[in-house]
């Protein structure tokens, strides 16, 4: 398989103190790391192309290490993930899914072995496309305080034969969380989802 | 703090190639923004002057995030540009009033010297609107090859009675310059212009 060719890499981190009710004693933080890699399959249909996952492993474990870094180094702060892709036009949404396994497994593994599914969103789009990401705790899927979205994007990228890796982390709940369901506090941790 | 600050982004890009060339060492930008509440939302006030306070606040604030963001000490930035998008209350002049009078003077004691003018872009929109800021060389505005732009925009802000305010810092100039002028070896720094 072709080796990884990344072009940029960024990462956008918010610190959110309130959103119009009380401040927060510790701001909630966001974080997303995002990677622009070129994408070896596009303008063609190539049957095999599982094999790429195994090299985008690397990338995986860098940039869930610059998450962490990003929001302060304790990867015990971390309370909820996600991930993504956005494909350039000459490629399929299929090589979007190459960041599945290489993506999530790399977040667990620097989480020290989060339970929960990590939810994901993928799609095909052009330079400045943004994609919403979606958010859920990192060790009980139905956690409702942390259902949230990180919104990304680069105004330069994908171009037609790159595609847009991204991986998100969160501190917290929403700001305001206040809409019941399974708390944080009430995880029994077992099976991922409560 | 004058400023009622709702959330703080900062965005850290790293170009690694360009064209498929090695850009080396790598460009990197920072934009550093905050989401503050618009004091003058919604009526025409005739002095600004506690916006231009507010300015003062977010030109050290500001800078301080966008250095420690990429690492590096404030003397070793190369260039730099800020600008604001007022949510649809206010005005125009509401981010000229935190952008001209005394934003610069932080912003320039925090990165040494900063002879020349500081670039700036300002416009009036909604959530998720996108500032194009304005990047020049922070010593000498006619060095050719740091004259770029770094786009950032958040999906939730401006709402309609805030502000959102960035500064871009960078360590380095366009990935792979070569359209001539003045270069950096050849600035002067008296006068802010070369």
């Amino acid at each position: 398989m072709p080796e990884v060719q990344l072009r940029k890499r960024a990462i956008v981190v918010e610190e959110i103190f309130h959103e119009g009710g009380p401040v927060a004693a510790a701001p909630q933080r966001r974080a997303a790391a995002l990677a622009v890699i070129h994408n070896p399959f596009a303008g063609k249909y190539v049957p095999e192309i599982a094999g790429f996952m195994e090299d985008l492993n690397p990338l995986g474990v860098e940039m869930a290490k610059a998450l962490v870094a990003a929001l302060g180094g304790d990867a015990k702060i971390v309370e909820g993930y996600g991930k993504g892709a956005i494909v350039g036009q000459a490629g399929e949404l299929e090589h979007g899914a190459l960041w599945h396994v290489p993506g999530g497994y790399a977040m667990r593994e620097i989480l020290g072995n989060a339970k929960a599914i990590v939810p994901s969103t993928k799609k095909v789009g052009g330079p400045g496309t943004r994609l919403d990401v979606p958010v859920t705790h990192i060790n009980a899927s139905y956690v409702r305080s942390h259902f949230d979205a990180i919104e990304v994007g680069l105004n330069d990228a994908p171009k037609a034969d790159e595609i847009l890796l991204a991986l998100v982390m969160t501190t917290g709940p929403r700001v305001h969380a206040r809409v019941g369901g399974l708390k944080a506090s009430e995880i029994k941790g077992q099976d991922g989802l409560r | 703090m004058k400023s009622r600050i709702r959330k703080i982004v900062t965005l850290v890009e790293e170009t690694r190639t360009e064209m498929g060339k090695p850009v080396s060492p790598p460009t990197r930008r920072c934009a550093a923004a905050a989401v503050i509440e618009n004091p003058f939302a919604g009526k025409y006030v005739e002095d600004l002057s506690e916006l231009m306070e507010i300015g003062e606040e977010l030109g050290a604030l500001l800078t301080e995030r966008a250095v420690a963001a990429l690492g590096i000490p404030g003397p070793s930035a190369e260039s730099y540009g800020k600008a604001a998008a007022v949510g649809e209350n206010g005005e125009l002049e509401h981010a000229a009033a935190i952008l001209h009078p005394k934003l610069g003077t932080p912003v320039r004691k925090t990165l040494g010297k900063g002879a020349a003018l500081i670039p700036s872009s300002k416009k009036r929109g909604g959530p998720g609107v996108a500032l194009d800021i304005p990047l020049g060389h922070k010593d000498a505005a006619f060095v050719r090859s740091h004259f770029d732009g770094m786009e950032i925009r958040v999906n939730d802000a401006p709402r309609a009675n805030e502000i959102l305010v960035a500064i871009a810092v960078t360590d380095s100039g366009r990935p792979l310059p070569r359209v001539g002028g003045l270069t950096k070896e050849q600035i002067k720094g008296e006068d802010g212009l070369r």
